[in-house]
């Protein structure tokens, strides 16, 4: 489960991750793609904590929806409508919650990654943030299935993220402009698979804080 | 008539096509929705909704747009409209597409008229 609290408290990590590891991002993104999205995730999650006081005292799914208004408004690149739209559908999952059970928490990250499928109109295995996102969702729904709680369930996601962005090193991209790039984006790992790895990061340590 | 949108991850390449549109039809409906607020390179959805909304009479828009994000940004705009005309994306190059478009329209031409010499816009030789 996650409460309110928890849901804030994890847009806060998350925009603290995007600050700290801007220049990494950006390194990443300038080996294979145009070198923003570091600037761009830090931009728009630093117009997400401005908004964020404005919205806090709303149910969770208003709060979401916000988070994903502000990206797609401020981020600039394609990871603006991509992580903007995740938010939103995930907010429109749990509409009028105050709390989010385990199945609350499962379907709202389905409806994120059917989002970014929908609005990148990508597949996994194309170099992209479902190589991390998928996996990680998976592996939240294994261990939640072999009865774990949602920390430990975190944990094993945020270990399957990085599995994934590893995987990303071993792949051509095909979407975006690392595509133009065929075989040479090879042996780079994609930096949007990596600033969703920090997602499931920032979910296991607001999760672990709060110990569920 | 037919409003037109032009995206582009600059302010400055958006603003040029439409300066350049303006000169050949005057009275179209054109908007640049380029670039973020600040300024800085990028694709603003707010600023692509607020680019529609001002372009349309009712007549529907075309949004010419540049690379990447400018498509998506363009598609999540759209979906986010509640009401007004038809408005579609076109795959075409955006300087000459804002020129076709905008002398197309300016005649007077319906929304299928105008998408249809945006695809001529696309196979356009230049020499």
């Amino acid at each position: 489960m996650a409460t309110k609290a928890e849901v804030l408290d994890f847009i806060r990590v998350y925009a603290d991750k995007m600050a700290e590891h801007r220049q990494e991002l950006t390194d990443f993104d300038q080996a294979i793609g145009d070198g923003d999205h570091g600037i761009n995730m830090s931009r728009g999650f630093k117009a997400v904590m401005e908004k964020l006081p404005t919205v806090e005292d709303k149910n969770i799914d208003d709060i979401l929806k916000a988070v994903g208004m502000t990206l797609v408004s401020t981020v600039g690149g394609a990871s603006g409508p991509l992580y903007g739209t995740a938010f939103m559908k995930a907010g429109a999952a749990v509409k009028g919650k105050e709390e989010l059970s385990n199945e609350d928490i499962i379907l709202a990250f389905d409806e994120a990654v059917g989002g970014i499928q929908f609005r990148g109109k990508a597949v996994e295995g194309e170099k992209t943030i479902l190589d991390s996102m998928i996996p990680a969702i998976n592996a939240i729904k294994a261990s939640i299935a072999a009865g774990k709680s949602m920390t430990d369930a975190l944990v094993d996601a945020e270990a399957a993220a990085w599995g994934g962005v590893e995987y990303t090193k071993t792949i051509i991209a095909t979407k975006g402009r690392a595509s133009y790039l065929g075989e040479r984006s090879i042996g780079h790992q994609d930096p949007g698979a990596t600033s969703m790895a920090y997602a499931f990061q920032a979910a296991r340590e607001v999760a672990a804080k709060a110990g569920n | 008539m037919v409003g037109i949108v032009v995206v582009s991850h600059s302010q400055k390449v958006a603003e040029g096509a439409v300066e350049l549109a303006r000169q050949m039809a005057p009275e179209a409906k054109l908007a640049a929705a380029g670039g973020m607020e600040d300024g800085s390179i990028g694709t603003d959805v707010s600023k692509i909704l607020a680019g529609i909304e001002a372009v349309d009479q009712g007549d529907g828009v075309v949004i010419l747009v540049d690379l990447g994000s400018a498509v998506m940004s363009s598609e999540m705009a759209i979906e986010m409209r509640e009401g007004g005309s038809q408005v579609q994306i076109i795959d075409a190059p955006v300087v000459e597409g804002t020129i076709f478009s905008s002398v197309e329209a300016s005649i007077g031409s319906s929304f299928e008229e105008v998408v249809e010499v945006l695809a001529g816009a696309k196979a356009y030789k230049k020499f």
